[in-house]
C-alpha cells in the first residue's frame, strides 16, 4: 500500500544494534551546528521539526533539521496520504490557533457543527455547546483516488510547509536502517548513511519500520489493531442534504463493530470503521444495516478509495533512548481518539524537553515521559469508556434510555450532562478522564435513572 | 451577543460583519479569541468618547486577560470589515498549559508586546503634550 515495506534482515540487525548502547552520554545537549533528523514527516514528525525549529530560534541555537518522508502529499489515493478519519479534534484546532497555527479553508474540507448519534433505538443530533465550527473535517493527503485537480491542501503537506518555513529540510527518502556510531545514531537510506546528534522517530505504525523498533530505544513497540476506510464520492449539495455539516457516529449492535463513523468533507465522504480486525464482511453488514441505510444511501454511491491501516491500541513501555525519542503513534498515542493531537501533545513535549533540557535517556525520562505517561494513563479511563458503551451497544434498554436523556437535553439550554460525555467522548476533544468522572456526576446518573425508569413504564406513557 | 457559526464549507470559528461587537467593554469574559480571517479593532469606551488602541489580524489574540483575573474586559472589540474569529475556551487552555508551560509563553509575547506599544503610545502623547 505505502511502498514503505523494503526491510532487510540487516535493517533489522542494523536497528536492534541501538538497544546496545554503551555508554549513555547523560550531558548531551543540542549546540550550535547539531544535527537532527526526522523519521517520518506526518503529523508528529513534523510538529517536533517545527517546535524544535522555533523554540531554538527564540534562544539564538543554530540547528538544522532533515526530516525523511518518501511520500508526497500532493499525490491523490493511498499514496500520497496517512489514512486517517480526518477530523482535527476541538481541542487541538484551538491550541494551535493559540500556538499561531490557523488552519486554512484550503486544508479544512468542512467545518463541523455537530453530531448525530445513530442507534437502533433511533438517532439525536448533539450540537456544538459553543454555537461554532470548532472542529475541522480535513484530508492527510490530496483526497481520493479520483480527486485531481481539486482546489484543497493536505493537511500532512501544510504542517511540512510550516516546517519548512522554519527551516527544516525535506529529504524525500525512505529510511531503511538506524545505527549507531559511538554514541550517535545513524541513519541509513539507499542514498547512503548520515550521523546525527538527535533521532526523531515519527514513522507511525503503517510502515514496517516500527516494528524494528523492538528493543533497539526502549522497551516494547506498539500494539496495532486493523480498521477500514473508505470513500464516497457524494457531491458538496448532496452532502448537505444528507449528512449535513454533522459527523455521523453509529453505535450498532454488530460483532467486532467498536465505533463506525461518517464524516462529510468537501464532495466526498470518509467512512471509519474501527474495531477487531474489520473484514469485507463487516463493513457489508455495517453499510446493509437499516440505520446506515437511513442517513446514507451507500449502496448509490460509488466508493472511490479505500484502505485498511492498522491503529496504535497500546503504546511502548518507554518511548525514547540516548539521543533517540518516539513521537507520536510510533510511540504512545490516544486510544482511538484525536491521534493527531497525540502527535502535537507528543512532538511538542519531545522538541521541547531536546531543546530546554538535553537529549539524554534521562533527559527524555524526566521531562518527555510524564506527557507519555499521561496519555497512557488516561487511555485506561478510555478503556473503562469504551467497555461501558459495549454495554450500550448490547442492551437496546440501555440505547433507549440514553436516547432518550439526550434528545431531551438538546431542547432546553442548560444541564446536558448526557449531549456533554457523549460530545466529549466522540469528538475526542476532552480527556477520557473527564468524560468518566463526568458520567459519575449526581446530575448525570440521576438523568440516566430517570431516562431508564420512563422505559419500564406502560408504553402509553410514552410519547 | 449575536454571533453565527461560520457555516461556510472550510471556514473555523464564527463570522462577525462589519462593525459588529465580539467583545464588550465592561462585560464578563471568560474565553479568549484568535482572529482566524480579517481585520478587528480594539476600542477603548469612556463616556463619550471611542477611542482606537490597535488593529488585529489573523493569528492576533484578545481577549487573553481574562485568563489571568476575573477582572471585567477592558476594551471593545469589533469587527472591522467582516472578520472570522475562533473562540478558544479558558478550561482547555489551561488545562494544556499545565502540561506545556511554554504554550503561555506566546501569550506573554504578545502581551509584552503589547505593553511595548503602549509605552509608546504614552510617550508620543507625553511629546505632544506642551
Ligand atoms: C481508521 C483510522 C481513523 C483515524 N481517525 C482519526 C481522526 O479522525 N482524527 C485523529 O486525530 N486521528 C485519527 N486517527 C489516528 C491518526 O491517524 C494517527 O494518530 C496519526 O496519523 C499519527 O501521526 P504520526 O505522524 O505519528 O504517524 P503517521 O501519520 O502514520 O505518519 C508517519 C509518516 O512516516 C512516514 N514513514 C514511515 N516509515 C518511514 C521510513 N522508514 N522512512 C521515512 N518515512 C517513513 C510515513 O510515510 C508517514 O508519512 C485514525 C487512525 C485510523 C487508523
Amino acid at each position: 500500500m505505502s511502498g514503505l515495506g523494503q526491510w532487510t534482515l540487516g535493517a533489522r540487525r542494523s536497528i536492534r544494534h541501538l538497544a546496545a548502547d554503551p555508554s549513555p552520554d547523560s550531558d548531551a545537549t543540542l549546540s550550535d551546528g547539531s544535527r537532527v533528523a526526522v523519521i517520518g514527516g506526518g503529523p508528529a514528525g513534523s510538529f517536533f521539526a517545527y517546535f524544535l525549529l522555533r523554540l531554538a530560534h527564540t534562544i539564538d541555537l543554530d540547528i538544522s533539521v532533515d526530516i525523511y518522508e518518501p511520500r508526497h502529499f500532493t499525490h491523490c489515493g493511498p499514496a500520497g496520504c496517512n489514512h486517517c478519519g480526518g477530523i482535527v479534534s476541538e481541542s487541538l484546532v484551538q491550541m494551535l490557533a493559540t500556538e499561531g497555527i490557523n488552519l486554512p479553508p484550503s486544508v479544512v474540507q468542512r467545518g463541523i457543527y455537530s453530531y448525530v448519534l445513530h442507534m437502533d433505538a433511533g438517532s439525536v443530533e448533539i450540537e456544538s455547546p459553543v454555537e461554532e465550527q470548532r472542529i475541522a473535517a480535513i484530508y492527510r493527503g490530496n483526497g481520493p483516488r479520483t480527486a485531481v485537480d481539486m482546489p484543497w491542501e493536505s493537511f500532512d503537506g501544510y504542517l511540512q510547509q510550516i516546517c519548512e518555513k522554519e527551516g527544516a529540510q525535506l529529504v524525500h527518502q525512505l529510511v531503511v536502517g538506524l545505527e549507531r556510531n559511538g554514541d550517535f545514531p545513524v541513519v541509513i537510506t539507499n542514498e547512503g548513511t548520515t550521523t546525527y546528534d538527535l533521532v526523531a522517530v515519527a514513522c507511525g505504525v503503517n510502515s514496517n519500520f516500527h516494528m524494528l523498533l523492538d528493543g533497539s530505544t526502549s522497551e516494547g513497540k506498539p500494539e496495532v489493531s486493523r480498521t477500514f476506510i473508505t470513500e464516497f464520492k457524494l457531491g458538496a449539495d448532496a452532502i448537505l442534504e444528507t449528512l449535513g455539516d454533522s459527523m455521523h457516529v453509529f453505535l450498532l449492535d454488530i460483532p467486532r463493530l467498536e465505533f463506525a463513523a461518517l464524516i462529510p468533507k468537501g464532495d466526498y465522504v470518509t467512512l471509519a470503521m474501527l474495531g477487531e480486525e474489520i473484514d469485507d464482511d463487516l463493513v457489508r453488514r455495517f453499510l446493509d444495516s437499516p440505520e446506515v441505510r437511513a442517513a446514507f444511501p451507500a449502496d448509490s454511491i460509488p466508493a472511490v478509495c479505500a484502505c485498511a491501516p492498522v491503529i496504535n491500541v497500546k503504546g511502548p513501555e518507554r518511548p525514547f533512548g540516548e539521543r533517540v525519542v518516539l513521537v507520536g503513534d510510533a510511540g504512545i498515542t490516544r486510544l482511538y481518539k484525536d491521534g493527531i493531537g497525540a502527535a502535537y501533545r507528543t512532538g511538542k513535549a519531545a522538541a521541547e524537553t531536546a531543546i530546554v533540557h538535553g537529549i539524554s535517556t534521562d533527559d527524555f525520562e524526566t521531562h518527555y515521559f510524564p506527557t507519555c505517561r499521561a496519555i497512557a494513563n488516561d487511555n485506561m479511563f478510555g478503556r473503562l469508556i469504551f467497555f461501558f458503551t459495549i454495554a450500550v451497544r448490547k442492551s437496546k434498554f440501555v440505547r433507549k434510555a440514553v436516547l432518550r436523556m439526550t434528545a431531551g437535553e438538546q431542547r432546553r439550554p442548560k444541564g446536558r450532562h448526557m449531549s456533554g460525555v457523549l460530545w466529549n467522548m466522540f469528538t475526542g476533544s476532552a480527556p477520557y478522564r473527564d468524560v468518566f468522572f463526568n458520567a459519575l456526576r449526581p446530575g448525570f446518573l440521576l438523568g440516566l435513572a430517570k431516562s431508564l425508569a420512563a422505559g419500564v413504564r406502560p408504553p402509553q406513557k410514552e410519547s | 451577543m449575536t454571533y453565527m457559526p461560520s457555516r461556510r464549507r472550510g471556514e473555523l470559528g464564527k463570522i462577525f460583519n462589519d462593525g459588529e461587537v465580539i467583545v464588550q467593554q465592561g462585560d464578563v469574559g471568560e474565553q479568549m479569541f484568535v482572529v482566524q480571517a480579517g481585520k478587528v479593532e480594539v476600542v477603548l469606551e469612556s463616556k463619550d468618547t471611542q477611542e482606537r488602541v490597535s488593529v488585529l489580524e489573523s493569528r492576533d489574540f484578545f481577549g487573553e486577560m481574562a485568563l489571568f483575573d476575573k477582572e471585567l474586559r477592558s476594551a471593545t472589540v469589533r469587527a472591522l470589515g467582516e472578520a472570522r474569529v475562533l473562540t478558544i475556551d479558558k478550561r482547555t487552555l489551561l488545562k494544556r498549559i499545565s502540561e506545556d508551560p511554554l504554550l503561555a509563553y506566546n501569550l506573554l509575547r504578545a502581551m509584552s508586546s503589547r505593553v511595548r506599544d503602549l509605552n509608546n503610545q504614552v510617550s508620543a502623547g507625553r511629546n505632544r503634550t506642551p
